[in-house]
């Protein structure tokens, strides 16, 4: 009779151990799947978003030539996305940009803006680019919001 | 006649004696003269198409390019800091420095030209005219921080030309520009209250 009650013990015990076992490796499993998910999200909007505030401030570094409303030694940038390259009215362009057929977006201006002299052979934009992806990123977000702004749709 | 009208013409006829009496203390300067013809001779001398000896033609094509971007940029520099001498918002004082950064500038076009034309290139010339924010422009003020933006994107305008020269003797003349815009911003940065150096590395 003890022994029975041993086994059952024994047969009992077993089975919440099991369950715990079962029930934290299920949590540990849940805990990194929703951490990879996590970084899966984080890693899909560093991508897709930089941060336009400190695109403002490196946007500083383009005021020597651009500005956003007037042409000036470059063109202006209000208007700049879904445009064509080289067709800002006023401005005149090198032979290379007026023919090639960018399209300003997200990739075509981070491809250019890391090195334009590569991406546009005979570009006056004579510049060796923008190396850090981050800066690229805050920089195009700055550009995205800004030059499609109402203020900025004024000027185009 | 307005007393606004009065005060820009004075301003203006301050501003052309100011001028005159910066050219001839930098004429009086013998160093600075001599660093003037210098930069001019370093720029025309080394400028001549022998340079780019087994180059492909590109390489002096692009050259040549980016030398009258920056001839571009300077140009507007001195139609910029015309604007501000002749708004009749700058004290006398700002206004000396103003026309001796102006007269920078100049230099710097006259040097960077010398080298497109030992190049075989034609300089750019200045444009009729160019849009300036004159409307923001209601203070002295306005007017040091519109030219220090200019000073500071020409820092950057400058250190990302320098590496794309394939001769190195323009990458040093450039760098050498890049070296007096500098000054220009970090002495309008301190005209205005801001720290003239606020930082270690600019780009």
């Amino acid at each position: 009779m003890k022994n029975d009650l041993d086994r059952g013990f024994q047969h009992h015990f077993l089975m919440q151990v099991l369950l715990i076992l079962l029930l934290l490796s299920a949590s540990m499993l849940s805990i990194q799947s929703s951490a990879a998910a996590t970084d899966m999200n984080s890693v899909a909007a560093f991508k897709a978003e930089g941060d336009p505030v400190n695109g403002e401030q490196l946007y500083e570094r383009c005021i020597g030539c651009h500005s956003l409303d007037r042409n000036r030694t470059g063109p202006k940038h209000c208007g700049l996305f879904s445009r064509k390259a080289g067709t800002v009215e006023g401005y005149q362009y090198s032979k290379a940009m007026s023919e090639s057929a960018i399209v300003w977006d997200e990739q075509s201006l981070d491809n250019f803006s890391q090195a334009p002299l590569s991406a546009v052979p005979g570009t006056t934009m004579g510049f060796s680019g923008i190396k850090d992806k981050q800066d690229r990123d805050d920089l195009i977000a700055y550009l995205k919001q800004t030059s499609l702004s109402e203020a900025c749709r004024q000027q185009y | 006649m307005s007393s606004k009208n009065t005060t820009k013409q004075s301003s203006v006829a301050l501003f052309k004696q100011s001028y005159t009496e910066s050219r001839r203390r930098f004429l009086r300067q013998s160093g600075a003269a001599t660093f003037s013809g210098a930069a001019i001779a370093m720029l025309s001398g080394f400028g001549s198409q022998t340079a780019y000896a087994g180059q492909s033609m590109e390489a002096l094509e692009q050259d040549i390019r980016v030398l009258n971007t920056a001839i571009g940029a300077e140009h507007e520099a001195v139609a910029a800091y015309q604007l501000g001498a002749e708004s009749g918002l700058l004290s006398p004082g700002v206004l000396n420095v103003a026309v001796q950064f102006q007269g920078h500038h100049k230099e710097h076009i006259d040097a960077l030209s010398a080298a497109v034309t030992g190049l075989g290139g034609e300089p750019v010339a200045a444009k009729m005219d160019y849009q300036f924010p004159v409307e923001k422009l209601k203070a002295e003020a306005d007017v040091l921080h519109f030219a220090a933006g200019l000073e500071r994107g020409a820092v950057s305008a400058y250190a990302g030309a320098i590496p794309v020269f394939d001769n190195r003797d323009l990458s040093a003349a450039a760098a050498s520009i890049l070296a007096d815009e500098a000054m220009h911003w970090a002495i309008l940065r301190n005209a205005l209250g801001l720290d003239a150096v606020p930082g270690a590395f600019f780009s």
